[in-house]
């Protein structure tokens, strides 16, 4: 398994021309040029947090301070953080972008991830937020612009699922 | 020591800064002493109200921002005092009332009971190296005037009784304090700027 340096840049590019300048995160193994890059971008603020649900506290903090910005995880850290979704972004409308690594589908060849891969998009229907997948690295900057902007407007959690087909090229 | 004796010796001083507390009783001091649009109050997501914090601290540098936290929710997010203790923000004041219960929902005993796990000692580990742990109404005020003056990020460890008010409920639905924070925030920022 490869992760896509060029198809990485795409979607960082994506982030950037979304006016995105704060980002919430735990890294994962199809996110790491994404962090990298956005270690090194002195115009990026990335905070990496212990575990996901943090992130979605992070997360309200910086929309009520104004800054524009998105979360980045991994399936399995959108589950572990359902509560704060539901009690504090939903509870209080307060918007959230979630890009998400969507492990364990079509094609997983680690038995690990395939349990919360099978149960992220039914989650996601069940709870009521917004998503769609990006697989195209020619479409993923306007899906992540439209995605962020979306958020704001519906103030509401809204994912865009990174599928097999973008992170691994 | 009463957890809400601490937060009425403070309350003046906290016109001029960003508070978030927690659910249940803290947050129901604080509204019952006079609610301002400079408070949020998160009534569930318990162990959330320190990483908004710290979300606000990031982002408003210029901003002193407190956070009425307690043992019951930091317990349900200790990996947050990591998270703070990594990025440091020098404008956040993180104040944990613990009084060893989980007194909101039912008042059954919490880690920290009888001095089983200690906080303070949890979040200087964690690597903050500003942590008082109190316990009586003068040292919290010390500490309070020390953290509120002073230019680094700051934990306040305060035992108090596990007693909390007699009513809870609030004029204000919970969305409408979310628009209204974000609001004043807004409008503060451009004052300012």
């Amino acid at each position: 398994m490869t992760v896509s340096l060029d198809h990485s840049k795409a979607v960082y590019q994506g982030i950037k021309d979304a006016g995105i300048q704060f980002i919430t995160a735990l890294p994962e193994t199809w996110l790491v040029y994404l962090l990298q890059m956005a270690e090194d971008d002195p115009e990026m603020c990335l905070i990496e947090v212990a575990k996901e649900e943090e992130a979605i506290g992070i997360a309200a903090g910086a929309y009520f301070a104004g800054q524009p910005n998105l979360l980045l995880m991994q399936n399995h850290g959108f589950l572990a953080a359902i509560n704060g979704i539901v009690s504090l972004a939903m509870l209080y409308r307060v918007p959230l972008c979630m890009l998400i690594a969507h492990r364990g589908h079509m094609g997983e060849p680690y038995p690990w991830h395939t349990q919360g891969g099978i149960v992220t998009e039914p989650v996601l229907r069940s709870l009521g937020i917004p998503f769609d997948y990006a697989r195209d690295p020619a479409r993923v900057g306007k899906q992540i612009r439209e995605a962020h902007t979306y958020s704001l407007s519906s103030l509401s959690p809204v994912a865009l699922l990174l599928s097999r087909d973008l992170m691994e090229g | 020591m009463k957890r809400s004796k601490c937060i009425e010796t403070i309350y003046p001083e906290l016109h001029d800064k960003l508070v978030v507390t927690i659910m249940g009783a803290c947050a129901q001091e604080l509204y019952d002493l006079g609610h301002c649009e400079n408070f949020f109050y998160l009534q569930h997501a318990m162990g959330l109200a320190s990483s908004i914090g710290l979300g606000l601290a990031l982002n408003l540098p210029n901003e002193k921002v407190v956070v009425m936290d307690g043992d019951g929710s930091v317990l349900m997010n200790l990996g947050t005092l990591t998270t703070i203790a990594r990025y440091q923000p020098a404008n956040l004041i993180h104040i944990i009332f613990d009084n060893g219960s989980l007194l909101s929902t039912g008042g059954f005993a919490s880690h920290t009971t009888s001095g089983v796990t200690d906080l303070a000692a949890i979040a200087r580990g964690a690597g903050i190296k500003n942590v008082a742990a109190v316990s009586t109404p003068m040292d919290f005020v010390g500490a309070a005037a020390d953290a509120f003056e002073g230019n680094e990020l700051s934990v306040i460890v305060a035992k108090v009784e596990a007693v909390g008010p007699d009513h809870f409920g609030m004029d204000l639905k919970l969305p409408e304090n979310a628009f209204r924070f974000e609001r004043y925030i807004k409008e503060h920022q451009n004052r300012k700027f």
